[in-house]
């Protein structure tokens, strides 16, 4: 793969379509049915927040939009392309490992723990996909990596190994990680959880950046006050399934569901 | 413990170095009054037994020594005549040779049998499991005689078609194996066995996020095992390796009995010659000590050079040096007893 592989334009039809797309997904472990049909469009732009409590799914979900999860019924659509398959003559053909990487270049997606890759500084890790997935120049990656450290606050880390780096700086070193390979949604993964209280602010503060600049972001966080605020469209889950999606204030103020109103007033 | 601040303030060496230092934490808590209390003088435990047992075996070793000193059939000469012979030092470029040989083949062997091993693959996975228990099942000196006389077992090695007469091409199993080729084979299929095993362990050390987050950069399995699982397995793998490596510098000697050419093979055949088994055996014995001691330097450099990240500091040229130094300095590593011989 290289970067040479020229853009190609969207089709009208492709653009029109939301970004992320889920049709009655279900996902079971084992006897656990942890996804009991989800049903959610993500439109190009779009910060989604995803809250619920634990066990209710939405991690699974994140996942499953990755294709870390198989899903076992439903479809998940990335920019107009199925998750997982090809469709071909009607029926769907599961994709080779090679084929699922190529699609998961699209998708960034950033961890509760972060798993930055400990061997490499932070310049080093940011790197890493650009120069050995995208076939990228190093001095090129360089470059840009530079631009992403500065861009969440850590241009002067840029030779530290994570060890040495506090919990908010190595996830703002992920989100880095995650930009350089330019994708169209990021997907946060509860970035927040595994932080000191005091480090939490910081990586707020570069998702809002971030969603202002336009990205598409789905975000599972129990952080009520960035749904808020920067959530376009606020989506509770429990049990599996959706519970109550909208507007966050609406959502997370006035909820319409008695199961939000007794999960808010929990976590508030 | 008194919290009196009238007590002296003058301390040894020795109490400051057992008890945290007054002026690390500047902020520490106060007395009552306000004045910080002073170094605690105390009285230090006395150890007796310790002088006892250090006395015990100073004498125990110097009487030891003196003893074989003085022993005329140590016989210093005979020592000194064959280090340097050329017969001494043409077994010791053999049996560097078949260690460095026998461990890359181990260790690159090792490998793939490793991911076999961790294969989805049910038939390579068990492929892996049946190499595995035979090689590390069997003593290596068992394995070494039978490479040895391996013609005698299959005397022609045919490539055709298996139940027809079709041959494409056909060998003699001597011409094909001669001795240093079957200890080698020996050596290295015994030891991708034991390397397998520890590089697995290595993968399966690292976590699983570290994949997760390499795979949703969009790299490839293969990839992400070269270039995220495989260096931070390392650290884990290069402990246990530098053992193996020094077990099998010792297990070359094996090789003797087969004759091969190595160390313990050359200095086997003087002594059944001049009868001078003890000389000979110590200038066998001064040549595995230092090549063993050799061997620790490459270990250190390999786990700085996959430790990073790890330890915490960025290490220096300086600090390298130090390790090195610190290393020649240092006794020979223990290794495990015979530990293949052992587990048979």
């Amino acid at each position: 793969m290289t970067a040479t592989i020229p853009q190609v334009a969207p089709a009208a039809s492709v653009a029109d379509r939301p970004m992320v797309e889920a049709v009655e997904v279900h996902k079971r472990f084992g006897n656990l049915e942890v996804l009991k049909g989800i049903t959610m469009s993500v439109e190009r732009g779009q910060v989604v927040c995803l809250l619920g409590p634990s066990g209710s799914g939405k991690s699974t979900f994140l996942r499953c939009i990755n294709h870390l999860e198989q899903i076992d019924a439903g479809m998940i659509r990335v920019a107009g392309e199925t998750v997982g398959y090809r469709e071909k003559n009607g029926r769907l053909h599961e994709l080779r490992e090679r084929e699922v990487a190529a699609q998961r270049r699209k998708v960034g997606m950033v961890f509760q723990r972060f798993n930055l890759f400990p061997h490499m500084t932070a310049l080093e890790n940011v790197i890493e996909a650009p120069t050995q997935v995208a076939g990228r120049s190093k001095a090129d990656a360089k470059a840009q990596a530079r631009r992403l450290l500065a861009q969440v606050g850590l241009a002067d880390k840029a030779d530290t190994y994570p060890a040495q780096l506090s919990g908010g700086q190595q996830q703002r070193v992920a989100i880095a990680r995650a930009l350089a390979m330019e994708p169209e949604v990021m997907l946060f993964d509860e970035p927040t959880s595994a932080l000191d209280p005091e480090l939490v602010g910081d990586v707020l503060d570069v998702m809002r950046g971030l969603a202002e600049s336009g990205m598409t972001m789905i975000v599972v966080t129990h952080e009520i006050g960035f749904a808020r605020e920067v959530g376009d469209v606020a989506v509770f889950m429990d049990g599996g399934v959706v519970v109550e999606a909208g507007d966050p204030t609406q959502v997370l103020v006035d909820p319409r569901e008695e199961r939000t109103r007794a999960f808010l007033s929990k976590v508030l | 413990m008194t919290p009196s601040g009238t007590l002296p303030t003058e301390s040894t060496d020795l109490m400051t170095a057992t008890q945290p230092s007054s002026t690390a934490a500047p902020e520490g808590p106060r007395t009552p009054s306000g004045a910080r209390p002073g170094p605690i003088e105390a009285v230090p435990v006395r150890h007796p037994g310790r002088w006892i047992a250090a006395v015990l075996v100073l004498v125990l070793g110097i009487g030891a020594i003196a003893s074989i000193l003085q022993n005329p059939n140590l016989d210093l000469p005979t020592v000194a005549e064959y280090l340097f012979k050329p017969l001494t030092i043409d077994g010791v470029l053999i049996t560097i040779w078949l260690t460095v040989a026998s461990m890359i083949m181990g260790v690159f062997g090792g490998i793939v049998v490793a991911v076999m091993r961790l294969s989805a693959n049910p038939v390579l996975s068990v492929a892996a499991m049946l190499f595995i228990w035979v090689f590390r099942g069997t003593p290596l000196l068992l394995q070494l005689i039978f490479w040895g006389f391996i013609g005698a077992f299959i005397p022609k090695i045919v490539i055709g078609i298996p139940f027809t007469s079709v041959e494409f091409w056909s060998f003699t199993t001597s011409d094909l194996i001669p001795a240093t080729v079957a200890a080698l084979l020996a050596l290295g299929l015994n030891e991708m066995a034991y390397a397998a095993e520890i590089v697995r362990a290595g993968i399966q050390s690292v976590d699983h996020g570290q994949s997760e987050a390499a795979h949703s950069l969009g790299m490839s399995p293969a990839k992400t095992l070269r270039r995220v699982v495989l260096p931070q397995a390392m650290r884990v793998i290069i402990p246990p390796m530098g053992n193996e490596t020094i077990t099998m510098l010792k297990s070359t000697s094996l090789v003797a009995i087969v004759a091969g050419d190595d160390l313990m093979s050359n200095i086997r055949e003087a002594y059944t010659q001049n009868y001078k088994i003890i000389p000979l055996l110590i200038v066998a014995a001064i040549w595995y000590l230092a090549l063993t001691s050799i061997l620790s330097i490459p270990q250190m450099w390999l786990e700085r050079r996959y430790g990073r990240g790890f330890t915490g500091a960025r290490p220096t040229i300086g600090s390298r040096v130090a390790t090195i130094t610190q290393g020649i300095a240092l006794p020979t590593r223990p290794s495990r007893a015979s530990k293949k011989g052992a587990e048979s």
